[in-house]
């Protein structure tokens, strides 16, 4: 075991796939030079010269399109993005092309490509640099998003990306950069497609990704005073869903909140709302419970964007109230 | 242009504006250093005789549209330092009420229309603006901000594209710093270091400005705007210019060599209109200690405001959408 941050297992993972395969080339904002916005890749223009390390303009919809390009005759590229937010210059590259290419060209074409954007609120950014695309790009057939809390799952995940021929979306939590774990010195693969249970309990299901699990690990441990042992879901990918975990979780536990740190509106949640509604609804005791942030663009002022952040208490009131406990 | 041209109260109008943009900025660095400010803070030293000689040749209902390094265009337009920095504070007397934060800057009162923090997001913007305007049949013209880094968006060259087809009223203002965060603008444009030739190929006018110079920013805009007021053609003006502290405030810009910068701060605008007002005989050098005091002053002033003035209350945070 080696004792990393997010970071570090992201900057892991991508020297292993820059290594292993010459097909991997890396591009992006000030990736290069500068070391990425969010540092990951500090160090890596050196250690892999320009060909591989590539900075490019601000042209979002175009170095996505070219990483398409690129990757539709066999190259892997892994591509960055500032942030989220900016994926919406790119939204046409990513959905009209990236996504559809395989299925309209009846199978002929791959887009083996790799986007990773840091994602969320938090940090007094404002309307223009706090949201969470993910919720969107996951309803795109033809992606897989995936997103991670932990080192362990996000360089998993990350190799299981790189073997991928499908286009992927990184959604990493811009906050959760510094979280610490062990990760296995060990190789090991985390596959798309499958939530993890972060921690079993038998009271409640808790269900969320990236940026929710620390408040959801905090909830559970302020709900064993009142003797509530929550189990803790964390979905580490939004498309494709992992329903199964989910349903075996409710299905012993006959409660479920869901819990998205981006806007409450729209996003993955009500989807799983209703596959639940569609799966295990007789199992349940209750309502769903859903606890997201507020229906408006992100504020700067730091008092109002806390006031729409999911936080503990929102979780534990709310899980309360829909189960009269 | 020299000193012929304006009288001494207007020349020393340009140094008061510059100055109070300088000192603006250097209390901004100091209170996120404090905490008081938060989120991403982009400084505007080093540009400041870029907007104070292009905004002080617009007319009052001429329109201001610019990028999210803001501080010194809101300012040199005339909004309220004290409402500028308790937006940056986050505070309810903010001219945004502590919503939009250091890159969305607005003043519709003062036609300043933003503030925008998606690079190039804020051309397509202005060209509607202008649009609007001759729709309207009003001869103002749009002024808008933009840096390098946003001429690598498609929507630069759409918008100049449509400006020139469509014979609209804006002024594109090209603050060429050179480097758009830690990219120097040889490594990102294939035009290399003068953007200004782009233009051409959309058949519009480019102008070229030591952007340095507050008195050769100020002449080329005033025969900018006349030339569009009277022709209805969009123009371009490329500033050479230099940011003297990093991107942001997390930005310690190491892609920089000290030579760099030590030539670009040999040119600081304000060190150098001080020497040319002096050697001019246009005022003495205690006329200007006051201007900088007066200045100092007035940013004390509005950094106190900031801090005395209230959080918005969390009802904001529904207000000004309508759900
Ligand atoms: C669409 C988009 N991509 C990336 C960014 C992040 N970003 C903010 S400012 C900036 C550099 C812009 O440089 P330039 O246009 O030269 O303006 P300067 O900062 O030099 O004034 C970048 C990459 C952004 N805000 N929007
Ligand atoms: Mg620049």
């Amino acid at each position: 075991m080696t004792l990393m941050t997010i970071r570090q297992s992201i900057q892991k993972g991508l020297r292993e796939a820059l290594q292993n395969d010459p097909s991997v080339f890396l591009m992006g904002e000030d990736i290069g030079e500068y070391g990425g916005a969010y540092a990951i890749t500090s160090g890596f223009l050196e250690e892999f010269g320009p060909e591989r390390i590539k900075d490019t303009p601000i042209s979002e919809a175009t170095f996505i399109g070219a990483g398409i390009g690129a990757a539709s005759v066999g190259l892997k590229p892994i591509v960055e993005l500032m942030s989220m937010s900016f994926s919406l210059v790119a939204f046409d590259q990513i959905v009209n092309m990236a996504a559809n290419l395989r299925y309209m060209s009846g199978g002929q074409i791959s887009v083996p490509l790799i986007i990773r954007a840091p994602t969320g609120a938090g940090m007094q950014l404002g309307a223009t640099h706090s949201q969470s695309f993910e919720t969107w790009l996951s309803e795109v057939p033809g992606l897989k998003v995936i997103t991670f809390s932990n080192p362990i799952d996000a360089l998993g995940l990350l190799r299981s990306a790189v073997k991928d021929l499908n286009p992927i979306i990184i959604a990493e939590p811009a906050g959760l950069y510094g979280v610490q774990g062990d990760v296995p010195d060990k190789y090991y693969e985390i596959p798309i497609g499958s939530a993890s249970v972060v921690k079993e309990g038998k009271d409640v299901t808790f269900v969320s990704y990236g940026h929710g699990i620390p408040i959801l690990l905090d909830t559970q441990e302020e709900l064993t005073k009142i003797n509530i042992d929550a189990e803790i879901i964390d979905l580490r990918t939004l498309n494709p869903l992992d329903m199964l975990t989910i349903n075996n979780s409710i299905e012993k536990t006959g409660r479920v909140v869901l819990l998205d740190t981006s806007r409450k509106l729209g996003g993955i949640m009500p989807e799983i709302v209703s596959r639940i509604q569609e799966q295990s609804v007789d199992f349940l005791d209750g309502p769903i419970v859903r606890v997201g942030s507020e229906n408006t663009p992100w504020p700067y002022n730091r008092n109002l964007e806390e006031s729409s952040l999911p936080n503990v208490n929102n979780v534990i009131e709310s899980f309360r109230e829909g189960y009269k406990i | 242009m020299s000193k012929d041209n304006l009288s001494k109260k207007e020349l020393l109008k340009l140094q008061e504006k510059m100055i109070l943009i300088r000192e603006f900025e250097e209390a901004c660095g100091e209170n996120y250093a404090k905490g008081f400010i938060r989120g991403f803070l982009h400084l505007y030293i080093g540009e400041e005789a870029i907007a104070v000689g292009a905004i002080s040749s617009l007319e009052k209902e001429d329109y201001v549209v610019t990028h999210y390094r803001d501080h010194g265009h809101a300012l040199a337009r005339g909004l309220s330092t004290e409402s500028v920095m308790a937006e940056l504070f986050g505070k309810s007397t903010g001219v945004s009420k502590g919503k939009g934060g250091s890159m969305h800057l607005f003043d519709v009162e003062k036609n300043f229309m933003g503030g925008h923090a998606i690079v190039g997001a804020q051309l397509p913007l202005a060209l509607g603006i202008a649009l609007a305007c001759k729709y309207k049949k009003e001869n103002n013209v749009v002024l808008v901000f933009f840096g390098d880094g946003a001429v690598s968006q498609g929507t630069f060259h759409e918008t100049l594209n449509l400006a020139s087809l469509w014979e609209l009223p804006v002024l594109f203002f090209l603050e060429n710093n050179l480097y758009g965060m830690g990219s120097h603008v040889e490594n990102t444009r294939a035009e290399g270091r003068d953007i200004y030739s782009s233009a051409d190929a959309y058949g519009i006018q480019a102008e070229i400005v030591d952007g340095m110079n507050v008195l050769e920013v100020l002449d080329i805009t005033k025969k900018s705007l006349e030339s569009i007021r009277n022709n209805s053609k969009p123009i371009l003006i490329e500033a050479k210019t230099f940011r003297f502290s990093g991107h942001s405030m997390a930005d310690p810009a190491k892609y920089r060599s000290k030579d760099e910068l030590n030539y670009w701060l040999k040119k600081d605008p304000i060190k150098s209109f001080e020497k040319y007002l002096i050697g001019e005989n246009i005022c003495t050098k205690d006329e200007l200690k006051k201007i900088k005091e007066k200045a100092i002053n007035e940013i004390e002033k509005a950094v106190d405001f900031s801090i005395k003035s209230p959080e918005p209350s969390l009802e904001e945070l529904k207000k000004d959408i309508y759900a």
